[in-house]
């Protein structure tokens, strides 16, 4: 089932601008930095949190918290075909746990993550957070919002809107993974047919 | 991982790397939370069956299954039908229309997990069979060298005591070389089982017994047998088993209990170059472990009460989520996309 329709969406240049302008309008919304924390969603969404963190705080000269979450434990799916996902991520040679080096209790956490499609990822990230403590308030900041919600939850700051169809694969590659910046769309075979 | 946990030969070296990593990753910090429990296998069901007296693998057990959310049922025999004549497999077969999801038994007998895992759809967890095996307190123990030490390639442990008896042992043998380590059994000749070096990997390989000399026969051999506690010169980690009086009914293993004292009790004195002692427990003061020696740093022996936590978690939840993914199929989608045929590929259009 591999791509055989490739396109990039989103070069690196764009792709870097848009990031700093998320950052922006994170501390444009009006927030303390000594109250603000980003998590980042394994994998992409912890690296995409890290860059903004750093932006901010070149902006703001101030340290911003920042932590990763990983939802594995927490999906809605670990007996369905979800598990693949959690396979995916348990046969990588070294897998990354949640790290939160910070009480999130009365925090504003920004929660980033690369792609928002169904929500259920967003879902199990709030569900996740809840168990670390109380924050005051959660957003959430994603660089690709592809559509076909499956669940109320909607993005605070928004990188891209991509509309999509279901057979579509929305793929944010990060230099710090995937040795390049872009964000690329796939489609399968069977889609280009039908 | 297989769909149920027998024995330790049912998983590989990179098997077991995979588990302790999620154990490591997932499951060890859990406890060091306010909310100790994750969502994970909600509306599972997990019987633990006991037909022996235990403390810490019934009750890791128990809170296991509990702190990943399921439903755990404990079922000890001394309080329930089989006391009244049940077999085992009848027993099973009860047990198993309730529909649990994971079974872990703890039997007397040899063969009892494998026994039961043939009259139930559960998992089954060999949590102890007789003097066959006990692979998760196997992998814990792994767990808990790994922490220590890192890399176990080429560390030397050795197992001290009653090994005749010890389902630790033999699983400990197996496991410990799987994973690189080089073993030795220090014990009295009268509690080493007949043949014991040919569970040594080099042994196997070249399909012969080794012999009945102390070094344990072939020169270069993975698994080496003596008789003194001048073999833990060399080792980095001793592994020291209970001696098993409740299995020596019947049989004449020891000249006297005393002797066996004077000649392998362990304490502080066997301890230099940062050698460190592990012990399934439970442990029996002033028999194979000194006093000061129990209660000293040098001990990791709270470590693995800690490590078997965290490694039980990882193994319910791996022999679930590892059925569903071959249940699955072999395909493997993401949050980003899932592998449905798409209905309008031209219309691509990116809207910044």
């Amino acid at each position: 089932m591999s791509g055989v329709f490739v396109k990039t969406v989103v070069s690196a240049d764009q792709l870097g601008r848009t990031i700093v302008r998320i950052a922006h309008e994170i501390l444009e919304k009006d927030q303390e930095p000594g109250q603000l924390a980003l998590v980042g969603i394994h994998t992409r969404g912890a690296h995409l949190a890290h860059r903004l963190a750093k932006l901010m705080e070149q902006f703001t000269g101030q340290q911003i918290a920042v932590g990763e979450l990983d939802i594995s434990l927490y999906r809605d799916d670990v007996a369905a075909r979800g598990s693949l996902t959690v396979r995916s991520r348990l046969a990588q040679p070294e897998i990354k746990g949640t790290n939160l080096p910070f009480s999130i209790d009365d925090m504003t956490i920004v929660l980033v993550d690369d792609v928002l499609f169904t929500g259920r990822t967003i879902r199990a990230a709030i569900d996740a957070l809840f168990d670390y403590g109380r924050p005051s308030c959660i957003q959430l900041a994603v660089l690709v919002d592809r559509g076909h919600r499956e669940l109320p939850i909607r993005p605070d700051f928004v990188g891209k809107n991509l509309p999509t169809s279901q057979g579509e694969r929305i793929n944010v590659r990060l230099s710090e993974v995937d040795g390049e910046d872009e964000i690329v769309l796939e489609a399968t075979r069977e889609g280009v047919e039908s | 991982m297989n769909r149920n946990l027998l024995s330790i030969n049912d998983l590989s070296r990179e098997d077991i790397e995979s588990l302790l990593a999620t154990a490591r990753v997932d499951f060890l910090d859990l406890s060091k939370r306010d909310i100790k429990k994750v969502p994970t296998l909600r509306g599972r069901t997990v019987i633990d069956l006991f037909y022996e007296k235990s403390t810490r693998t019934s009750t890791s057990f128990e809170l296991a299954g509990k702190r990943l959310s399921a439903d755990v049922i404990n079922v000890k025999a001394d309080s329930s039908a089989v006391g009244k004549g049940e077999s085992l497999k009848d027993t099973t077969l009860t047990l198993n229309a309730y529909r649990p999801d994971i079974i872990v038994i703890r039997h007397p007998h040899v063969g009892a997990a494998a026994f039961v895992a043939r009259y139930t759809d559960a998992h089954v967890i060999n949590a102890g069979d007789g003097m066959g095996e006990h692979p998760t307190q196997c992998l814990l123990d792994i767990f808990s060298l790994q922490q220590e030490f890192g890399d176990l390639s080429g560390l030397k442990v050795a197992i001290v005591g009653d090994i005749l008896h010890s389902r630790v042992a033999r699983s400990n043998i197996i496991g410990f070389q799987k994973m690189g380590m080089k073993v030795t059994l220090v014990a009295p000749p009268g509690l080493l089982p007949r043949g014991v070096e040919a569970l040594g990997v080099a042994g196997q390989r070249a399909g012969t017994r080794s012999s009945d000399r102390p070094d344990g026969g072939r020169s270069g051999a993975d698994l080496k047998v003596a008789h003194s506690l001048d073999a833990l010169a060399d080792v980095g980690v001793i592994y020291l088993l209970r001696m098993q009086k409740e299995r020596h009914e019947g049989g004449n293993f020891l000249p006297s209990l005393r002797e066996y004292i004077a000649r392998y009790q362990v304490g502080l004195r066997h301890l230099s170059d940062g050698k460190k002692v592990l012990h399934p427990g439970p442990i029996n003061r002033g028999v194979e472990i000194e006093g000061a020696l129990a209660d000293s740093p040098e001990n990791l022996i709270l470590q693995q009460v800690e490590a078997g936590l965290a490694v039980r978690m990882a193994i319910m939840y791996r022999l679930i989520v590892d059925s569903a993914v071959a249940d699955a199929g072999a395909a493997v989608d993401t949050e980003a996309g899932a592998a449905k045929p798409a209905a309008e590929v031209k219309n691509i259009h990116a809207v910044g």
